[in-house]
């Protein structure tokens, strides 16, 4: 069985909506960057894909898939970061928990 | 001078203006103000004399007013020696009688607005005067009706004094709806107001044409003469002057007395030619005869009162008649000649009245006596006044009802008889006047003579009273008077002297008369009452004239204003009542449509934007999850539907 486009953009679909679902379901803060995580790959997984069966010849593909590798990280990053913060001021990382600022 | 005459009606009309504005803020409480005024006007006015005696023409100032489609209207003065005349008796009287207004009126709550009223009187009559076409002597006229009106009722707490004024008012006016009728007619006819277009269409043979047989002129004529026949208290509207003695005695010296009830006589000397223009001077026969009976009539009720100033009231009915009658018997100037010694002698008696009045508290003559003594001033004035209007000689009354004598002899024996008659009458009441009053026992209390603000004028006035006559004296080369004020075309009556004896023989004849009943009693009172009878009862009762009028018009007036009123309150009202219940009504039914139908829907609009506010707002929940969810449901439904189509 050969591999080709449609098994890559199948299997970057369902990494999508496993991201998708982990990030609308998921209560915990840190599962919920997970999620981010999954979506940004299957992004990524996409461009790659794309960049190789659809124009074998360009780069484009393959930089945007770094571009957007260098933000999840720094996208990771921040995020964790404010999970620290919620969690020494709040001592939860429940997003419904998190509602100080909510009316 | 002359071409200043228009400034002498403004002056009191001016001081009337500033005494209503600040009244008693005003020197003298705003007295000083109204003297001052008539007194400049009585400058102008003499200087207008002046000038005219020394030969200066007549003029004529006219001014457009207005244009009625062709018709123009003017305005304008006119000052000829007719009006010079009037000028002077109202200017020089009237000062006389405004300074003694000073003493009289003083204390009175209203002491402002009576010289208000009265500047306003000297104006509007000064206006009449001066006049040069019918519609703003018609103006002037009115105007005097209305300070008439106002000072008759000056007193208006007192019920008779505001019915008075209200009788003056209501029954010179049915003279002068007769006088709007003629002044109708006379511009209809000819177009125009002024005299002197209207005399000169009028010799050219206008209003020549008959209406129902009579000729126009004539009616045009006698007409105007209703509205002097209501103004000068002529027969059958005479009953108004006697009632109008309730305002006080200045008013009556001044307006009922003096000057506005001339004005009637001044109106016929006025339109004259109209009057000669009638054929066979129908016209003026009517004058002569209304004027007759009236002097007669009023004589005879003068007789009999026992109220000083009604006296004098029946007194100046009488010889307003008297000067109708000489004016009616064709003595143009006869006629102005009584008018303008009259208002000085019936001035000084009123105000000598009126001095009695203010000393003794009472108008009742049988309640006076012996006043000779402690009122000197007022007694020798009054005598003067009182011998110049029974005609003695050499006193102003002598001179001009012995001309109206000559021109009634001249015209007709009946009228004679009805002067000599009323001459007799009159020397009789006003001696009968002195002798209840100034002579006889002295009564209770000891009055006191009136302040010298009071009697100076009587002292002026008197003098006055006792020359003025002699300017109609026949000198050689003709009477002054004559030569300053005729008309063209009638030619006064010569002077007769043995007509002036008998004139005098009467006069003397009536002050025995009274003396012999009133002073000697030779002949009591009591039996002259008693033999005359029923002609006495007739008299008392003023020949139930009043009566008459209260059963032919007051009554039926009364009664149809009752009705109208039963009317206007069951009918009228109930209709008015009618719709404001229908409103009141409909109202409450639209009250109803806007609580429950406007208030429901804007409320139900309220209500549903509430309810879906309600709903919707379980949708914020604020939870990025659930808003993430509905964004991914979203692109899935998009998606679908870019797949279905």
């Amino acid at each position: 069985m050969q591999v080709g486009l449609l098994h890559y953009l199948v299997v970057s679909a369902l990494l999508f909506c496993l991201g998708l679902y982990g990030v609308l379901t998921r209560r915990n803060t840190v599962a919920i960057l997970m999620g981010i995580e999954l979506m940004l790959n299957a992004a990524n997984i996409n461009l790659v894909a794309f960049n190789k069966y659809v124009a074998p010849g360009a780069l484009s593909g393959q930089i945007f898939a770094l571009v957007v590798i260098t933000l999840a990280a720094a996208e990771a990053g921040v995020g964790l970061a404010l999970v620290m913060a919620a969690y020494r001021n709040l001592e939860t990382v429940h997003v419904d928990e998190i509602n100080i600022m909510k009316w | 001078m002359r071409e200043l005459a228009w400034l002498i009606p403004l002056f009191p009309f001016a001081a009337f203006g500033l005494i209503v504005a600040f009244g008693r803020r005003l020197p003298g409480q705003g007295a000083y103000v109204a003297v001052g005024s008539l007194a400049i006007a009585a400058v102008l006015s003499l200087g207008i004399f002046a000038e005219m005696l020394t030969g200066a023409g007549p003029l004529d100032h006219n001014v457009r007013w207005m244009v009625l489609g062709s018709l123009p209207l003017d305005l304008g003065v006119q000052v000829d020696p007719l009006t010079t005349v009037m000028l002077l008796v109202v200017t020089v009287v009237g000062s006389m009688i405004f300074i003694y207004s000073i003493g009289y009126m003083h204390g009175d709550p209203r002491y402002p607005r009576f010289f208000a009223y009265l500047s306003l009187f000297a104006g509007s009559m000064l206006l009449l005067v001066l006049a040069n076409n019918l519609l703003f002597l018609y103006v002037g006229w009115e105007l005097v009706g209305l300070c008439s009106y106002l000072l008759i009722g000056f007193w208006f707490e007192r019920p008779a004094a505001a019915r008075a004024s209200m009788k003056a008012f209501v029954t010179t006016r049915v003279g002068d709806f007769f006088m709007f009728l003629g002044l109708l007619l006379v511009f209809f006819h000819l177009g125009t107001f002024r005299f002197e277009e209207i005399f000169t269409k009028v010799s050219g043979g206008a209003l020549s044409g008959t209406v129902g047989g009579l000729p126009l002129v004539s009616l045009a004529a006698v007409l105007l003469f209703g509205g002097a026949v209501g103004k000068s208290a002529q027969f059958p509207l005479h009953t108004w002057l006697p009632d109008a003695m309730e305002g006080p005695t200045p008013v009556s010296a001044l307006i009922h007395a003096a000057t506005m009830v001339a004005a009637g006589v001044y109106m016929v000397a006025r339109t004259y030619t109209l009057f000669l223009a009638s054929p066979g001077w129908a016209a003026l026969e009517v004058v002569a005869y209304i004027g007759g009976i009236t002097a007669l009539m009023a004589a005879t009720m003068g007789v009999v009162q026992d109220d000083i100033k009604r006296v004098l009231a029946y007194s100046t009915i009488s010889q307003l008649g008297l000067m109708m009658m000489g004016l009616g018997a064709g003595g143009y100037t006869a006629g102005m000649f009584h008018l303008m010694t009259h208002a000085f002698f019936k001035a000084l008696l009123f105000l000598g009245a009126g001095s009695v009045i203010h000393a003794m508290h009472t108008n009742d003559i049988k309640a006076m006596g012996g006043l000779a003594r402690s009122m000197p001033a007022t007694y020798w004035s009054f005598l003067v006044g009182a011998l110049a209007l029974s005609g003695v000689f050499p006193f102003a009354g002598f001179w001009s009802k012995d001309e109206i004598l000559a021109e009634a002899l001249h015209r007709s024996p009946v009228l004679f008889a009805l002067g000599a008659l009323t001459s007799f009458l009159t020397a009789f009441y006003m001696f009968r006047v002195v002798f209840y009053t100034f002579a006889g026992t002295p009564c209770g209390h000891h009055p006191h003579e009136s302040p010298p603000v009071m009697t100076r004028p009587l002292w002026v006035l008197a003098a006055f009273s006792a020359v003025v006559g002699l300017v109609g004296a026949p000198l050689p080369g003709g009477s002054p008077f004559h030569h300053f004020l005729h008309l063209e075309g009638v030619e006064a009556v010569p002077f007769d002297a043995g007509l002036a004896l008998i004139s005098l023989g009467i006069a003397g004849a009536g002050i025995l008369a009274a003396a012999a009943v009133y002073h000697w009693r030779v002949v009591p009172s009591q039996s002259l009452r008693r033999a005359a009878g029923p002609l006495y009862g007739l008299v008392v009762h003023k020949y139930y004239v009043d009566e008459l009028y209260a059963v032919l018009f007051v009554r039926p007036t009364v009664a149809a204003a009752r009705y109208l009123r039963t009317f206007d309150v069951y009918v009228v009202d109930m209709l008015v009542n009618l719709f404001g219940y229908l409103g009141v009504g409909l109202a409450r039914l639209y009250r109803v449509f806007d609580l429950y139908v406007v208030d429901g829907i804007v409320n139900l609009l309220g209500w549903v934007v509430k309810a879906m506010g309600s709903t919707f707002r379980y949708v914020q929940t604020g939870r990025a999850q659930n808003y993430l969810l509905a964004i991914a449901l979203g692109v899935i439904v998009l998606w679908v539907a870019g797949l279905v189509r």
